[in-house]
């Protein structure tokens, strides 16, 4: 069984994994990140979003073999010393949620498309978001929430 | 699902992993997995072996050439569609990458990758053939239009790896398009199509136009581009691109049928033309 060293919200871990365990299964079931779920099965909605080395990932379609010393960062990462991410409180703030499942992806995805532009129009949000679905279709809080989130990362959002 | 049981090995030469992929016939090689992993979640794929590619030097990097880029296989689309090279020199490639699914998956998946698994629904192979790109294996070079022989497979030999692609610069005159039709962005095309036009004088000289999605392998609209030489830009172009679905064998399935599919070639065909030869 092949041994992997992988950092998740900056706590380093050695695991001993099966080659077919999927990324998000090692975090789930192996590191206890349950906050990061599994949606689809199929790598359409996005829902187990993380940072994989800085960049976007859907976890379920990653091995945790492919991840051998590489950087994770889940939804449970954000947060520092019990205050949330700018993003995280924006959504809360925003109303961004119904059922909350598509969240942790949403937030993941949204803090990934800053990353291009911190100034996102509402089409580049909506673009960047693409990979990413709602099934309670809450897009137009998410949209706002992502805007006034990067407003409190602090970049001034400027265009409407 | 959970995917079934496999091998993993990541080699540390190609040489090590042409070996391990040609002495087992159900090898499978690894680069992204943005199309394997989901055909291992569902099943539909059962290899006894993945040998992942994704860190094999020679596979990496994208190059500036005299008269053509280099991509090297394991380029992500992401990497691709930003690369100042690619969209100076072949800015047909940055266009179709940018169509793939959506930011979390172009992180992932690969140039290479979308090119070997030969799926005739995916955005690259008909660019690769329009451009006239040659792919550089292992072994040897291997012209576009060689290489995608039917619904998956591609021109490689066990034990083949594709190393890179060599994508022409088609110099200056030539404008570009990638044109795709679909319902979702993580949805297959319905179909798509790859425009690269010259012109001259206010007509087109040239074009080269590749099909997505309308048969079981990426297609050149050949009558199209015969028809479209010499046209002047307007009605004639309507008419030229009518031929669109001409010789190609477009599948029905959930997401259209036959006939649709022929019909939307024509259309995007079309729109492709016009906007690569700068016409609104």
């Amino acid at each position: 069984m092949p041994r992997i060293a992988v950092t998740v919200d900056g706590i380093r871990y050695e695991e001993d994994v099966e080659p077919r365990l999927l990324l998000v299964h090692l975090l789930r079931d192996r590191l206890g990140k349950t906050g990061t779920p599994v949606g689809c099965d199929t790598s359409n909605c996005g829902a187990c979003t993380v940072m994989l080395d800085g960049k976007s990932v859907k976890s379920c379609s990653v091995l945790a073999v492919q991840a051998d010393g590489s950087d994770v960062v889940t939804i449970e990462g954000l947060a520092t010393a019990g205050t949330m991410h700018p993003m995280q409180r924006a959504f809360h703030e925003e109303h961004a949620l119904q059922c909350g499942y598509c969240t942790p992806g949403m937030v993941m995805a949204a803090i990934d498309l800053l990353r291009e532009d911190p100034d996102p129009s509402e089409e580049t949000i909506r673009h960047g978001l693409e990979g990413n679905l709602c099934r309670c279709t809450g897009y137009c809080n998410i949209v706002r929430a992502v805007r006034r989130g990067a407003q409190s990362m602090g970049q001034a959002v400027t265009t409407p | 699902m959970i995917p079934a049981q496999f091998d993993y090995l990541r080699p540390g030469s190609l040489q090590e992993a042409s070996e391990a992929l040609a002495s087992d016939e159900e090898a499978k090689v690894l680069a992204g997995g943005q199309s394997l992993l989901p055909l291992l979640r569902l099943r539909l794929a059962y290899p006894s072996l993945l040998v992942d590619v994704s860190r094999l030097e020679e596979l990496t990097g994208i190059l500036d050439e005299r008269d053509h880029v280099f991509i090297g296989a394991m380029a992500t689309h992401d990497e691709v569609l930003r690369s100042p090279a690619v969209i100076a020199g072949c800015p047909l490639v940055a266009l179709a990458a940018a169509t793939v699914a959506d930011p979390a998956v172009r992180h992932r998946g690969t140039f290479g990758g979308s090119l070997a698994h030969a799926d005739p629904a995916g955005d690259l192979p008909a660019v690769a053939l329009a451009l006239e790109c040659v792919m550089v294996t292992s072994t040897r070079q291997i012209p576009a239009a060689d290489f995608f022989l039917d619904y998956l497979e591609p021109a490689l030999e066990p034990g083949e790896i594709l190393v890179g692609v060599k994508v022409p610069k088609l110099g200056p005159g030539w404008g570009f398009h990638y044109e795709k039709f679909h319902r979702t962005a993580q949805a297959w095309a319905i179909v798509g199509v790859a425009a690269a036009v010259r012109r001259a004088n206010g007509s087109i000289q040239e074009a080269r136009i590749g099909l997505t999605n309308m048969g079981p392998t990426p297609v050149r609209a050949r009558a199209v581009e015969s028809a479209l030489q010499g046209v002047e830009l307007g009605e004639a172009v309507r008419q030229a691109c009518a031929e669109a679905a001409e010789g190609t064998s477009p599948t029905s399935d959930l997401h259209a049928q036959a006939d649709y599919r022929r019909h939307l070639a024509q259309v995007l065909t079309h729109r492709a033309v016009n906007a690569a030869a700068g016409r609104p």
